[in-house]
Parts: C-alpha cells; structure tokens; sequence
C-alpha cells in the first residue's frame, strides 16, 4: 500500500471507522476452524438477495402493475426486452434457489444446535427473515396476473377472513376492495418492491451482527470463545473469516452459480414447480384451475392448511387449518426452549433426536409432495399422519431431547 | 446506559409527569398521523360504488345446464336442475353439514331444502366458503374419483370441499358452510336480477 493511499484511509478513518469495522467483521471475525459442507447457506442466501435487488430492479423498468397489463407486460419482457427473459429467469430461478439455500441453512442450524443458547436471538431475527422472505414470495408470485396468481392470492386471503369478528373488514382492508383485484395487485406490488426488500435488507444486516456478536456455531456445537489463547486472546480453534472463510465461501458460490446458470438456461420452469403451468394462463376471475397448488416451497404448509377437516371445541375446520399452517412455521420460533439435550450438535446427540430429526425431514417432504397432489381421501388421512409427525417432532422435544443418551462434548473442535 | 439508569432513579416527581405526558402526547400524535394511512387501504369510493345487480336472461338456460355470470367480481351460478337433481337433493342430507340451512348464509326466500325461490333454479355463489376457490360443477353419478356416493354437486379442486346440487356443503370437508345464495329476483319468467331483491332497491 503506497503512502498516499496511508493517509487516504487515514482521513477516512478519522471520520468514519471503516478499517476497525473491516477488522472486526472481516480479518479479525474469528470462526471455528471446522465449518463443513453445510456452512455454505448463508454467504450464498446473501448472494441470491443480491440477485433478487439488482434483477427486481430491473424488471420494475418493464413491469405495470395494473390487473389489465401485468400479464401482457411480463410477456413483453420475456419476448420484446432485451436479455428480459434472462432477467426474468434469474430472478424467478433466483425465488427458488433462496428457499433451497435458506431451508438448507435452517437446517443446519437444527443438526448444530445453532439457535441454542446463546444464540436464541440470532435464531428469532432469522426466523423473522424467513417470515418476510415468503411475503416476498408470496407478493411477488402474484405480479404475473396468471391464474396461479389470482387464485392462490385468493386462497391466502381468504384466510384472514377466518379470523373471528374482525375477519371481513381486514380482508377488505388488505385487498382495498370486496374482492382481489387490481386495487390488490397494485398495492402488493409496491409490498414486494419497497416494504419488504428494505426490510429484509435492515433483517440481515442485524442478523449479521447478532452473529458477529456471539459467534458462529461449528459443527461439534462447542464455544471456541470458552478456550481462547491467553496471550493473543484469540480463540484456538478460530480463523479469521478473511480470508480462509470469504475464499471458502468464493469457492461455494462458483459450484452454486453452475447450478443456477443450468436451471435458468435449461430448466426455468422446472417441470413446473418454479414456474407452474396455470400461469401462463391470464387470470380468469370466473374459473379456478382444475388442479391449484402453489409453488413448492409453500406446499409443506398448504398440505397442513387443507389436512384439517373436522371441527374440534368450538372453532371449525377451516379455522384450524389456517391454525395449523401459520403454526407450522412459526413453530421454528421456540426450538431454542424447546431442546433440553445437554449436548448442541447432533454429533454427541442420542439416537432419540437423530431418529426424530430423520422422522421430521421425512414428513416435511412428503407434507411438501402431498401439497402439490389433488387431494383425495388417501392424500388427506397421509397429510394428517404426517402433520402429526411434524408437529410431535418440536412439542415432545422437551422429553425425548432430555431422556436421550448424549455423548461427552469434546474441549476442541473436530474434523 | 448505566448512566440513564441512574438519571431515571433520580427523576423527580415533576420530571416523571413531563416525561410521561410528553410520552402520552407523542403516542396519540402518532396513532393519529397513522389513521390516514390505514384507512386509505380501506376500499376506495369507487370500489363501493361498482357492484350494481345485474339482469340475467336465463330463457335459453337448459335443464341440467350451468351459467355462469359476473356480480361485484365475484362468480355467480345459475343452474336448471332437471327433476333428477332435485330427487338427489333428499337423499344426501344424511351426509351434509347443515342440511336444513340453518347458517345465515341465504336469503330468508332461500332456506328451503332447494335453497331457491323456483325450485329447479339454483342462484348461488360459486365461491368456495373454504378458502375463496371457485368449485367445480361436477354432475357426473358416482365418478371415480368422488366415489360411488356421490349424485351429482360442486367439488372443489383446491381443498377437496364438496357441496351438493343445492350447494349445501358435506361433514368432514374443510369448508365451513354452505355456499352463499346473493340477493336475487324474477323481474319476469325469464329475467333474474342477481344483488338486489326488487328493481327499486338496486
């Protein structure tokens, strides 16, 4: 560095603590020297938001949000704007890709133990990204004003019309007229390309320092702060995240990228679970598509809505559904309390919780299949059974996570 | 932040009062610039104002067959039932949630077993009471896929809710109630006015 470029900084700096935040969140950030595989997720999560801000942008250029030209204009911009179809597909590919990344990163955090203690804050500003990450799905998949759109906006507000007393007028409210319409589409546009992209940026900004306050997990599910040299005060097991974790991370995403690259170039639509068939239809407001599923990383949660078809106490069927589907994510919030195990990573847990968190997968995929199936009356008793699975997984963790045989932790992390 | 603690233990009594009544102030303030801003998502005037009754020349309608119109947005059904179709009407009341309409979800002219002012016409909304779907006339006997049981009626496609040919929904299917009969009447044999009971009150 020439001297010049010194006292550059230097001014900078004496004005702005840009090499101190630098050190403590780049050079001098220390992580465990163990990160796998699996600690790829969140460097590539933030790489897809980028994608997402910078190819939403440009497809606002081209966009109307007006129930009589959306469709036309997203059509134009597949066929009539230059390279419009790759941004398209880049940003369709990349809506896909953020829930594979991050539900891949969330489970990670459920094999470590990384939302237990202390980092059960950094678990709750994640789990408010994923709430705000599927309004962004679920916002910007109406955009198109394809009949997949229409009806699977209707299905989801109709929702809040189960909420008792004030059900009705908030329905209203939310779509700005007595029924989804342009009135609806027109504000969900501005949701999707200002409310929630500033929101999802301030969420992981501050899930960033959360993290950076106390620390990454690792998969043996050790503090590497408790064992830190006691000259250097640095921990033993830690490296600093620049560079040995950013060229990590560089590698990830040039294995990541040929993936996406491959999807978006010959498989965009992906046999129609990306992009679904009934879109390429305008919406019809007269007549719902023979089969309406949604896109799907939401089936898992659409198999809970439909699975309920009794009413139980005094509240009926269709209450219970909507019940149960919003639980079945927001249930995610209470696993810091709800493990009791004395070790964090599934590495010195007892069979107990391995064969339960295999059990939980198993369910979460095949309550994801069932969601994107007709339902029959086989289909609805599985999307039960498998409900119950789902569920019985975080509310009887408290006891199985207790009873099960752990193994001793180790003082140093693994390989 | 030690030192704001200390500075709170130490607030007098005159101090507190300022604090709070200046606390209470900035709240109605800000409940008060919030008003505007949530009512203006309300429905606009203009959204109130569309949704007039519409008239409906139902002469060329055929038994058995559907028509289908557009009121306040919103699919509306009319359907000649053949003599068939009311026969079946009687015997799926064992399967039904609410056979004799018991839910306000029609008309005092239509809580009959037909749910209709003429028996063989059916007005009804083609919304689902579940989640908003438009369910699908379905007057094949017995299909595969609905099972031997069935005698004709609505499926929906999204939930698998069913309702019979008076759209009165099945027990055990996500759907709630039946399906909502709007306000309608006969101008004259053949002309239906769907949203509103006589020409004057339109």
């Amino acid at each position: 560095m020439s001297k010049q470029n010194n006292s550059f900084l230097e001014w900078i700096d004496k004005r702005f603590p840009l090499i101190s935040t630098w050190k403590e969140h780049f050079t001098e950030y220390y992580a465990p020297k163990n990160f796998n595989f699996w600690y790829f997720f969140g460097s590539l999560a933030l790489l897809v938001l980028v994608n997402q801000l910078i190819t939403g942008i440009f497809l606002t250029m081209s966009y109307k949000p007006d129930a009589s030209l959306a469709f036309a204009s997203v059509e134009y911009i597949m066929r009539d704007v230059e390279f419009g179809w790759l941004i398209r597909y880049m940003h369709s590919t990349g809506a896909s890709m953020f829930f594979v990344v991050v539900y891949l990163h969330m489970f990670r955090g459920m094999m470590y133990g990384s939302y237990r203690k202390p980092r059960e804050l950094l678990w709750l500003i994640g789990m408010a990204i994923f709430f705000v990450l599927m309004s962004l799905a679920f916002t910007g998949y109406i955009l198109p004003w394809g009949q997949m759109s229409y009806w699977g906006a209707q299905v989801i507000v109709s929702m809040f019309e189960a909420i008792p007393f004030i059900g009705e007028t908030l329905h209203n409210w939310i779509l700005g007229d007595f029924m989804l319409s342009d009135a609806a589409l027109n504000r969900f546009f501005a949701y999707h390309v200002v409310t929630l992209p500033v929101l999802i940026v301030v969420l992981v900004f501050v899930h960033i320092i959360a993290l950076h306050e106390v620390g990454s997990n690792n998969p043996d599910g050790i503090e590497i702060k408790e064992n830190k040299n006691p000259q250097t005060k640095i921990p033993v097991d830690g490296i600093p995240f620049h560079p040995y974790y950013t060229v990590k991370d560089i590698f990830g995403v040039v294995v990541f990228l040929i993936v996406f690259c491959g999807i978006i170039f010959f498989a965009p639509e992906m046999g129609g679970y990306f992009l679904e068939h009934n879109n390429f239809i305008p919406a019809d407001t007269l007549k719902t598509p023979d089969h309406i599923a949604p896109v799907w990383y939401f089936t898992p949660y659409y198999s809970m809505l439909r699975a309920v078809t009794v009413n139980f106490l005094w509240i009926d069927a269709k209450l219970w559904g909507v019940f149960l589907m919003v639980a079945g994510v927001a249930i995610f919030c209470f696993l810091p309390w709800l493990d009791r195990s004395p070790a964090k990573s599934i590495r010195y847990k007892g069979p107990i919780f391995k064969f339960a968190l295999a059990l939980f997968v198993i369910s979460f995929f095949v309550l994801g299949w069932l969601g994107t199936q007709q339902p029959t009356p086989l289909y609805t008793l599985l999307a039960q059974v498998f409900s119950v699975i789902y569920f019985a997984f975080f509310i009887l963790m408290p006891w199985y996570s207790k009873i099960d045989k752990t193994k001793p932790e180790p003082k140093r992390v693994t390989k | 932040m030690a030192d704001s603690f200390s500075i709170d233990s130490k607030m007098s009594g005159r101090r507190r009062f300022l604090v709070a009544a200046t606390s209470v102030a900035g709240g109605v303030a800000g409940a008060g610039i919030a008003t505007p801003f949530i009512l203006s998502m309300m429905p606009s005037e203009r959204a109130k104002a569309a949704g007039a009754p519409v008239e409906v020349d139902i002469s060329k309608l055929e038994p058995g067959m559907l028509l289908m119109v557009e009121w306040r947005g919103r699919v509306v059904w009319i359907l000649d039932r053949t003599p068939a179709m009311l026969a079946s009407l009687e015997k799926v009341e064992s399967k039904l949630a609410d056979p004799n309409s018991e839910k306000n979800q029609q008309p005092d002219y239509a809580k009959n077993r037909t749910r209709s002012i003429k028996p063989e016409i059916l007005v009804v909304e083609g919304i689902c009471t579940h989640l908003g779907c438009s369910p699908v006339f379905r007057k094949d006997i017995a299909p595969e896929d609905l099972g031997p049981d069935w005698l004709g009626g609505f499926f929906c496609p999204c939930h698998g809710s069913k309702f019979d040919l008076a759209g009165r929904v099945y027990k055990n299917v996500p759907a709630p109630t039946n399906l909502v009969v709007p306000p309608h009447t006969y101008l004259s044999d053949n002309v239906l006015l769907i949203g509103a009971e006589s020409k004057e009150s339109a």
